[in-house]
């Protein structure tokens, strides 16, 4: 199967969009900067996103003709949640460093028990 | 030899280039190089949505997404980027616990989105153009233009659209608009302490 010649379904967006899950859940656990930890969380909601706009394409699914602008619109309001999430977890980090002089997640255990 | 299908060819750049650089993301330790391919790949995403038909989508990625969002996250990367904070490296036993788990993940996601048949290559569509913006913002509002001929009474009174969640949304960007600059506010320097006159 050639993928020039042959046009693209929905699972090919799948596979896009589960690549850049992982990618981003490998991201969250692994990295030790804050930051690093922020950028797995907007790689995990660009692939979820991926995925809602595949499932609600009428190029790519002819025979659904209802859901059309549904997943679009899903897809809307994660980018503009992961907007106000990285405002607020950013304000969080910079916090942490002004106190802590550090963004090292494994220095964050003063709670720890 | 068939002749090339364009959207395919361009689904194959973009696609490649989303998935290489959010791999390169988790391979590089130096956040400033993991912040250049975050872009890249948020970039070629945004170019995966135009080619799906989500033209609005696309282009409120670029805008908000790159444009806001990760300036946001770059500006959190310059104010931090200091000496052994550029370069983090993670020990080699998370690293191949997170490359283990990660991987079973993937194996797992990928079957179930290669086994479905109705997802599979479908018939080439007749290339529609539409404009999604207003029909979006319509459904933002609370009218789904695209399902005004919706027969069934009972699906009908389901098309209501999205006038709820986009007031939800609305507060609560509010809401964390305030709360993060309470949160990263200056700190308060003593004002009127003991003054060192001597």
């Amino acid at each position: 199967m050639n993928l020039l010649t042959q046009p693209v379904g929905v699972s090919h967006y799948l596979i896009v969009g589960a690549i850049m899950f992982v990618a981003g859940v490998v991201c969250m656990a692994t990295k030790r900067n804050a930051l690093g930890v922020l950028m797995g969380i907007e790689l995990v909601l660009n692939g979820a996103n991926v995925n809602f706009v595949a499932f609600g394409s009428v190029y790519l699914r002819p025979e659904v003709t209802g859901i059309g602008l549904d997943g679009q619109l899903v897809a809307l309001f994660v980018i503009v949640l992961a907007a106000a999430e990285a405002a607020v977890a950013l304000a969080i980090t910079l916090n942490f460093y002004n106190n802590h002089s550090t963004v090292d997640v494994d220095q964050a255990d003063e709670l720890k028990g | 030899m068939d002749a090339i299908n364009w959207h395919s060819f361009f689904f194959l750049f973009f696609a490649l280039l989303a998935c290489g650089f959010s791999l390169a993301v988790v391979m590089t330790s130096n956040i400033v190089h993991m912040a250049f391919y975050l872009t890249l790949a948020l970039g070629a995403t945004s170019g995966l949505f135009f080619l799906a038909g989500a033209d609005f989508v696309g282009a409120m990625q670029l805008l908000i997404y790159v444009g806001g969002t990760l300036v946001l996250l770059i500006f959190g990367v310059m104010l931090t980027a200091k000496g052994p904070f550029i370069s983090m490296k993670t020990s080699a036993g998370d690293l191949v616990l997170g490359a283990g788990v990660g991987g079973a993940l993937l194996v797992l996601l990928l079957a179930a989105a290669t086994q479905v048949d109705a997802w599979r290559v479908s018939e080439p569509s007749p290339p529609v153009a539409q404009v999604t913006a207003s029909r979006l913002g319509m459904a933002l509002l609370g009218a789904r233009v695209d399902k005004l001929d919706e027969k069934d009474p009972v699906q009908a009174r389901g098309m209501s659209g999205y006038l709820l969640p986009f007031e939800i949304v609305s507060v609560h960007l509010l809401v964390v608009l305030i709360g993060s600059a309470y949160l990263a506010r200056p700190k308060k320097r003593m004002v009127g302490g003991p003054v060192d006159t001597a």
